[in-house]
């Protein structure tokens, strides 16, 4: 819709978002800017914005105390092993629901969605028992499984969103060349619709990333991923602020450095494909 | 080879019978075309006998063989979309060539195929082009040129021309026609426009809600239709219907006449009318005369220019060896 749009109406909106976009991204700068100051100057009544002792000394602590490498290779395996495992089992599940819909396809789609309202705690106990009685318990494999669980709903419903947006008759001319199932989905969905897939996997690994539930109360020491080694600095004895926000710092770096770079693609998963 | 039989086949889509029982033999190397309105259920038809739809009863056999249950991708069979349905992420090479890569021909032999295929279709200098930057009618020969490649038992072409402009539209039925004669491979051809069925078609059926209408040549369906439906529909302009107290005179409650089979007359004749709206077309002018006692305007063929105006009388008088005769039904009385 073309819409002359006046100068003063651009500024108010303009200004209106920054406003917001600084807001938001306030708490995530006064942690990193606490992470560079001393234990005492970072819990000082007024708080500092400037003029204290800049110090990479919490980094080092930190890196001392615990394996920060180890924690990172675990959030890593773990995000990126349950977002590669969810699109395996999405892209066919969404295959049928957008191109062989049945009658409760839309029904089915809203109940899975529906299990995203469910809180995580409520199966907590079940869940747990069943990681005791398969040795899942502190493992990367258990915690893949259940993340990716958690997120099909929602791998399933971008790819449906997407897949929805490609015209059937191209995959009908594929099966009129002579492609079986296989090859439909591998040489000519899976290629058209990379844009939509990017993004489903990106929002996932963020998703997958920050999951602090099921990691928290899953893991202990061998699978613990970042949010695991955020936690154990947010301890009640002593002065830990800026350690703990050193901790933090590095565990959004990766993926706040990953979200920069990828923009576009996570807008475009974020709209749901609503945006054409 | 490509004989295609089809032995009540039926179609329904829920409760909805979209095509009851119907037979239809379609013989090696023939053109054959389904046309009919909108919604006749000729798309449907093409859709059974590629296999991207399940019949609901009845069998389809290729060359002999029950192909009922076979997968498309195992009919041998090629398909051109009216959308081209081309691959956006392939360039015309690769497009071209998927059907081949699917039947796992060895690198050469693709390229070999590939390339001969685009010089028939003039399309070898895109042939490293993604389909987003051609024209339609180029997209049209590489929809072509992706069926072809792999020497199928048959053709189906559902609508292929419709979205291509007028004049690319008669340009691509003549090259289509040309690869018909040059292949000698069954086409079966669905379209809405009777125009493609008369100038293409070896046989053309017209369908109606799914019933087979008619099954004939060109000229038959032209000279003979069987009904008043094909009467109706075959020809351009249409056939004069004409019923009432003028048709009785005829021996028939319904009498047909072709617009080139009236002839006109400043004196005397059978019908007294005046001259309406009239379409001059260089080699031809065809005159809507409205007739005493007949309510549809008369389209009446006359060649080249003659000198009539709009509001002039005049007489109109039918040849009575291109009389068509129906009955109460709407059959055609031998």
């Amino acid at each position: 819709m073309a819409r002359a749009v006046s100068t003063r109406r651009k500024i108010a909106m303009t200004t209106l978002a920054w406003i917001v976009g600084l807001v938001i991204f306030f708490p995530i700068f006064w942690t990193i800017l606490t992470s560079f100051k001393t234990e005492a100057q970072a819990i000082n009544n007024p708080p500092l914005f400037w003029g204290f002792d800049f110090t990479l000394e919490n980094y080092a602590v930190v890196q001392e105390r615990s394996d920060y490498m180890r924690y990172l290779w675990n959030s890593v395996i773990i995000a990126g092993g349950s977002t590669i495992l969810g699109v395996l089992v999405a892209v066919p599940a969404a295959w049928s629901m957008a191109f062989v819909p049945s009658r409760r396809t839309k029904d089915i789609l809203l109940w899975m969605l529906s299990t995203k309202m469910l809180p995580a705690v409520g199966v907590l106990y079940p869940i747990s028992l069943i990681f005791v009685e398969f040795n899942l318990l502190d493992t990367r494999g258990g915690l893949i499984l259940v993340l990716m669980l958690i997120n099909l709903p929602i791998i399933v419903w971008m790819l449906y969103t997407y897949f929805r947006e490609i015209p059937v008759d191209i995959l009908e001319a594929a099966r009129m060349d002579g492609a079986g199932l296989r090859e439909e989905i591998l040489y000519v969905l899976t290629p058209m619709a990379i844009p939509g897939i990017a993004s489903t996997v990106l929002l996932n690994v963020i998703l997958a990333w920050n999951e602090a539930f099921w990691t928290l109360n899953l893991t202990a020491a061998t699978a613990a991923p970042l949010t695991a080694f955020i936690a154990s600095y947010s301890s009640p004895e002593g002065l830990f602020y800026a350690k703990l926000s050193a901790a933090s710092t590095m565990a959004i770096a990766p993926i706040l450095i990953l979200g920069w770079f990828s923009q576009k693609q996570l807008v475009r998963g974020l709209t749901f494909g609503a945006v054409k | 080879m490509g004989r295609i039989t089809l032995d009540k086949v039926a179609k329904s889509f829920g409760d909805v019978e979209v095509i009851p029982p119907l037979d239809l033999t379609i013989e090696d190397g023939e053109f054959v075309v389904f046309v009919g309105p909108s919604g006749c259920g000729k798309s449907t038809l093409l859709r059974l006998i590629a296999g991207l739809e399940d019949v609901s009863s009845g069998e389809i056999r290729i060359d002999g063989e029950d192909a009922t249950s076979v997968p498309p991708a195992k009919r041998g069979l090629a398909m051109v979309f009216q959308s081209y349905a081309l691959y956006p992420h392939m360039s015309v090479r690769k497009n071209i060539a998927f059907p081949l890569r699917m039947a796992k021909l060895d690198a050469a032999e693709q390229s070999r195929r590939v390339e001969a295929a685009a010089d028939v279709l003039n399309l070898t200098e895109y042939l490293d082009r993604r389909p987003g930057q051609l024209s339609g009618g180029q997209r049209q020969r590489v929809a072509i040129g992706r069926a072809i490649v792999r020497e199928p038992a048959a053709f189906l072409f559902d609508e292929p021309l419709s979205n291509l402009d007028a004049a690319l539209r008669v340009g691509m039925r003549l090259e289509i026609s040309e690869l018909h004669k040059r292949l000698e491979t069954t086409m079966i051809y669905v379209t809405h426009d009777q125009v493609e069925a008369m100038t293409m078609a070896d046989k053309i059926v017209v369908l109606r809600a799914g019933n087979i209408e008619q099954v004939g040549s060109p000229l038959e369906l032209y000279r003979e239709p069987r009904n008043l439906f094909v009467a109706g529909f075959i020809g351009s302009p249409k056939m004069n219907l004409i019923g009432g107290e003028i048709a009785e005179k005829h021996g028939a409650p319904t009498i047909g006449i072709r617009p080139e089979h009236v002839t006109v007359s400043n004196e005397a004749g059978e019908w007294h009318g005046t001259v309406g709206v009239s379409e001059h077309l260089g080699s031809d002018t065809f005159f809507h005369v409205t007739c005493d006692g007949i309510e549809e305007p008369v389209t009446v063929r006359v060649g080249g220019e003659v000198d009539l105006h709009y509001g002039d009388k005049v007489w109109l008088s039918p040849d009575p060896d291109h009389l068509h005769r129906f009955d109460k039904a709407g059959l055609r009385i031998a």
